[in-house]
């Protein structure tokens, strides 16, 4: 779309504009006032749940203020960041940058709003009753409400840096939100671990930001993509092999945020936070950033079709790992974990296959029945008294009707059963790999979908069926209970209507499947349905108590593909090791040795100073001498 | 008199805090406060009253006769540039006064007097425009510091102190040599003798030999800034220095180096700065990485601000040498924000000493249970001097890459290096200070009596602790054995913290300021002369 044409569709509605800068500054305030203010434990958690939860009704007015407009963009500012070498003066020996705090809502950004809103206060409603007994809510909803807030600055940056911003926000928070029970050192390690790996990717993200501004001169998101459709239209891509870097070093910190081979690892620690936080921040909302930020860049992508064909192989080996190493799983949340990963693989692939509005369909399918996933299992933890082991638990369907219910639907939309939200979109992907002739891709995406259905079917057999393992210790709190009713309804009809959402990215591709033979069909349909039978035949009557022997495969693609000791093999013992053999800084040991060095000298020469009066006598004579020596032989 | 009043207030305030001892020793600070308070005001009234000419760079320019045969005068000028490392200065020294409050107990008027003729120095140096002038006023704030770090200084004071000095010493002498040689050269070339900035400035001079003199200068800028190699003497200067003299070592000494490299070497030595750059370049990248990678291995807290100081200015450096606007004005907002972010940190190190009477990481951690607000600002600074969008350290950092980028790509991405490791040794410094579970060691003398009983089952229960301790368990209400932070100290780490975040949001009203000095810096740079 050219310039212009955007131009007609630029909507000044002051209302908008107003409801537009609300959204994020509202959970921004909120988390201010709580760290500045700390108020008691009531109004901490009225202010943290209703400051999201406004910003998820004007979200949902947003929404229905533009129901009938097909394209559309809002745009809002927040006042200026800065401004370098835009004045005359200095224009002549550098480039200017200029930043602003613009936010930019279109459709994409519309719908990421959305579902950060409304997933988000639903999952603060839900804090507010799992955390009702920590001492600490006050930090918790700071904390919770400051990544909402960043998150919304993500997706509604309309610059690459204040997207970075956000990027770097919601960063910090699921640091601060892993490690939020400091007290255990495990939990500190996993926050660093997620930090730092994040850290890896976002820095060659940033020198990727910073390649682009000098590619198209401007760090604008908007008149990035316009012209690259102009390079596209002209066909000059071909040749750029910087803007190819550029999107790879941006993929690079899409790959960390979204947990991708090989920054993956930080995932399945992370899940030391509280569940709540795992919910939203770990499954709904930060780890689909990666996928956002490659959505939104679309058109800049089309100019680095092998950047796009790496993201779709990265895409399939992660979501096979993911797949694999949930299968191997005992720990509720880190099965949970892998499949997020897993999932965000198929987010990957079908970016990589040039189908951004199918990625982002599935995007939101999965932030739905993943965060009914986790909300479960949160409360299905804290009904079992905080275990986690799912071989310790079984036949809990009689005693936990509610968490059954939210756990059946919950698993048959992630294993993408028919008629689930999850069928549609993950069917849409591999339709899209279909169409994009890479069998090699669609045979992988295959094999994990048989996996994914054979471990959703594993964990809710052997959870809820089988013989009864340890009996629940309290009941599931209403208000919980509430929130997964609200769920289970969003992951079983969310993915009902697409059109509204594809129609909105104006690149409508549903019908077109015309192309697809049976079997590309029809497969797609059946795996899932035939994982999840084989599941029942493999853990359907198991009790599960038995200890775990891992061996060889087993235990490999149960460490996630050994990724943690080849990285601690590689980067991290030789790093603490270097660092702590020059503990005592070599260049201060030089410097020190010239301290020592004239010390001796001086010892050296201290013994010439004897104090006796024939030694200095004769040592006079003797230079004397050798003085008219040197002059006659002159 | 208007400049060299910003001078004389801090140094007759000096002498003054001295002389008050003798009545009452809570006579010295209080003076000091009023000094600082007073020369802040005075600043104020100056650039307020003043018509802030836009059309020339400089805001004041003030000259009186010196040494007349030499043609050397006493010419103070303030620019954007000098006004805004002053105002760091006096506000830093606010902060270094507020941490100098309770902790300094002895000859508190020969403190105060140090402490005051140190920023006196600074200030000098920022508005000297005579090269000997300059020299003098570099003098000035090396020596009362040396007294600051040998007298009031922790076990090992001496020698750090002595390393210090002769590290800078050193860097000095090599300064005046260097500014003698550039003025026989200029002599020689001009036959106009003269040691006025605003002189050379006009005729840079083309011998081969400023090439030499160039590094000269340059050498003796490193040391302060410091950058590798020439940075061993700030560890040990950092650590064993008391903690108001680590602030304004760390906050505004360090910038001198950086200051001196932007007003004098860029612009003074056009064909030598090109010449160098590189080389300046891969020192910076050195310092970043080296600096990082020491900060991780160390264990005493100071040591870790330290070599983490000695990192960011790598960026400084890195700025300085990339010879664009946007990376000189980023060189520029990482002074003042490491300047920030520092004060901040070595405070909190002081806090942390004063109540666990150790600086060593082994000795305590997880201070958030019983510190939380301490810790909390800690987490804060840390975070932000890991470079943390939104906070002054990012974009510093941030305009340095963008500008190194354009001049040397291979530097500017070997640099963000500096941004991961940053992160590395920021969060092992967090976790291993503020998080985990409670702990101190041979802190029986130390602390108060009636802790003793409460911290042994705490750290047994934590050793325990498993994946069975619940999510939500409660810390059992105890007491806290150890005062969290005062008003007045959260009031200063609350306003580095503003300044911080409005650094980091609205750093525009500030680079507005910078832009007619760098702009003019890099058109003499660059080619050579003026706008």
């Amino acid at each position: 779309m050219n310039s212009l044409f955007m131009n007609d569709l630029l909507m000044n509605d002051l209302l908008m504009n107003n409801l537009l800068m609300a959204i994020p500054l509202l959970p921004l305030c909120s988390a201010a006032i709580l760290i500045l203010f700390q108020p008691n434990e009531r109004w901490t958690r009225i202010l943290g749940v209703s400051s999201v939860s406004l910003a998820a009704l004007l979200a949902l007015l947003l929404n229905v203020q533009v129901w009938d407009e097909e394209l559309f963009i809002i745009q809002a500012s927040l006042g200026e960041w800065l401004s370098i070498g835009t004045s005359e003066l200095a224009s002549q020996h550098a480039g200017s940058l200029k930043l602003s705090f613009g936010l930019y809502l279109d459709p994409l950004s519309l719908v990421m709003i959305t579902i950060i809103c409304c997933i988000g206060a639903l999952i603060h409603v839900y804090s507010a009753s799992y955390m009702i007994q920590d001492a600490d809510q006050c930090r918790f909803f700071a904390y919770l409400n400051l990544f909402v807030s960043s998150m919304l600055i993500l997706v509604l940056a309309d610059n690459l840096v204040l997207l970075y911003l956000g990027w770097e926000g919601v960063g910090l928070c699921s640091y601060l939100l892993i490690g939020f029970w400091y007290q255990k050192t495990d939990n500190n390690r996993a926050a660093n671990k997620a930090f730092i790996i994040t850290r890896i990717g976002d820095t060659a993200m940033l020198i990727g930001i910073i390649l682009l501004f000098y590619q198209f001169d401007t760090v604008n998101i908007q008149q990035i993509q316009q012209q690259s459709q102009v390079f596209l239209q002209a066909n000059t891509a071909g040749e750029n092999q910087l803007i190819a870097l550029s999107c790879l070093l941006l993929f690079a910190g899409a790959a960390g945020k979204s947990a991708q081979m090989p920054l993956h690892s930080w995932l399945p620690d992370a899940m030391a936070g509280p569940t709540p936080v795992s919910a939203l921040i770990h499954a709904a909302t930060m780890v689909t950033a990666g996928i956002y930020l490659i959505a939104r860049n679309d058109a800049l992508y089309q100019l680095a079709p092998q950047v796009l064909m790496f993201i779709a192989i990265i895409g399939v080996l992660t979501l096979l790992l993911g797949a694999t190493s949930a299968l191997f799983q005992t720990d509720l949340k880190r099965i949970l974990a892998y499949s997020t990963i897993s999932q965000l693989g198929y987010m990957f692939l079908a970016l990589g296959v040039g189908a951004a509005s199918t990625a982002i369909f599935h995007l939101m399918t999965h932030a739905f029945f993943k965060a009914l996933l986790f909300l479960s299992a949160g409360a299905l933890i804290y009904c079992m008294n905080h275990e986690q082991d799912i071989m310790k638990m079984g036949g809990l369907r009689k005693k936990l009707p509610l968490l059954a219910l939210s756990f059946a639907i919950g698993c048959a939309a992630l294993a993408s059963l028919p008629m689930t939200s999850g069928f549609f979109s993950k069917e849409l992907i591999l339709q899209q790999v279909a169409m994009a002739e890479q069998p090699l891709l669609w045979w992988g995406a295959l094999l994990g979908a048989l996996f994914t259905a054979l471990y959703s079917g594993k964990l809710f057999f052997i959870i809820f069926m089988g013989k009864p393992g340890h009996a629940p210790s309290h009941k599931t709190p209403a208000v919980m209970g509430a929130v997964l009713i609200v769920l289970m309804i969003l992951a079983l009809f969310g993915g009902i209507q697409p059109q509204g959402i594809l129609h909105q990215f104006g690149e409508l591709t549903l019908d077109s499947s015309s192309g697809l033979t049976l079997l590309e069909h029809g497969l797609p349909i059946l795996v899932p349905l035939i994982g999840v039978i084989l599941a029942w035949f493999l853990f359907g009557q198991t009790r599960g108590d038995k200890p775990v022997n891992r061996v060889g495969l087993g235990r490999f693609i149960h460490s996630g593909w050994g990724f943690d000791t080849l990285f601690s093999s590689v980067f991290i013992t030789p790093f603490k090791k270097l660092t702590y053999l020059n503990r005592h800084d070599i260049i201060d040991a030089s410097f020190r040795a010239l301290e020592t060095v004239s010390y001796r000298l001086h010892l050296m020469f201290n013994r010439l100073q004897t104090g006796q009066l024939r030694r200095y006598s004769a040592s006079l004579i003797l230079f004397s001498i050798l003085a008219i020596a040197w002059g006659v032989i002159r | 008199m208007t400049l060299s009043l910003l001078i004389l207030i801090p140094l007759l305030g000096g002498l003054l805090a001295w002389y008050s001892q003798g009545f009452n020793p809570n006579l010295p600070r209080r003076i000091s406060l009023f000094t600082l308070l007073g020369s802040l005001a005075y600043l104020g009234i100056l650039t307020l009253t003043s018509p802030l000419a836009r059309s020339s760079q400089w805001l004041f320019d003030e000259s009186h006769v010196w040494i007349d045969r030499f043609n050397i005068t006493a010419h103070f000028s303030m620019d954007g540039l000098s006004l805004v490392l002053i105002l760091l200065t006096l506000l830093m020294g606010l902060v270094a006064l507020s941490s100098a409050w309770c902790e300094i107990d002895k000859h508190q008027g020969f403190f105060y007097f140090n402490f005051l003729w140190t920023l006196a120095g600074i200030i000098g140096v920022f508005l000297a425009m005579d090269l000997l002038l300059f020299f003098v006023f570099w003098e000035v704030m090396l020596v009362p510091m040396y007294f600051l770090i040998a007298i009031w200084g922790h076990e090992n004071r001496r020698y750090a102190a002595l390393k210090f000095f002769l590290f800078t010493q050193a860097g000095g002498l090599l300064m005046l040599l260097s500014t003698l040689a550039l003025v026989v050269f200029h002599y020689q070339e001009t036959g106009l003798l003269s040691f006025n900035y605003h002189v050379l400035i006009l005729a840079p001079i083309s011998s081969p030999m400023a090439i030499w003199i160039c590094l000269g200068f340059i050498i003796a800028f490193l040391v302060k800034l410091p950058a590798f190699p020439f940075h061993p003497w700030l560890p040990d200067a950092h650590t064993q220095a008391p903690t108001p003299a680590s602030i304004i070592l760390a906050a505004i000494l360090l910038k001198t180096g950086g200051y001196g490299i932007i007003r004098f070497v860029l612009p003074l030595f056009p064909d030598a700065v090109q010449f160098w750059s590189p080389l300046m370049m891969s020192l910076a990248v050195l310092s970043i990485i080296y600096g990082a990678l020491m900060a991780f291995s160390q264990h005493d807290l100071k040591r870790i601000v330290a070599y983490s100081s000695v990192s960011h200015m790598g960026f400084v450096l890195l700025g300085c040498f990339s010879l664009n606007m946007i990376a000189l004005q980023g060189a520029v907002m990482q002074m003042l924000a490491h300047g920030l972010s520092s004060a901040a940190l070595f405070m909190l190190v002081g806090l942390i000493q004063q109540r666990f009477h150790s600086r060593d990481l082994h000795q305590f951690a997880g201070l958030w249970r019983y510190l939380p607000q301490l810790s909390a600002m800690g987490l804060f600074f840390a975070i932000a001097s890991l470079g943390m969008p939104g906070l002054g350290n990012f974009i510093g950092e941030f305009l340095v890459l963008v500008g190194a980028l354009e001049q040397h790509a291979s530097f500017a991405v070997l640099a963000s290096l500096g941004l991961i490791l940053g992160a590395v040794y920021s969060l092992r410094m967090i976790q291993k200070s503020f998080f985990g579970p409670f702990r101190t060691q041979g802190s029986d003398l130390e602390s108060p009596a009636s802790t003793a009983d409460t911290r042994i089952p705490l750290t047994s229960t934590s050793e325990q602790a498993s994946a069975k301790v619940a999510e939500h368990a409660k810390p059992p209400a105890l007491p806290s054995p150890y005062p969290d932070l005062s008003l007045k100290e959260k009031l200063t780490l609350m306003s580095i913290a503003a300044g911080l975040i409005l650094l980091g949001i609205h750093p525009q009203p500030l680079l507005d300021m910078l832009e007619q000095p760098l702009a003019q810096v890099l058109a003499y740079a660059i080619t050579g002369s003026a706008l």
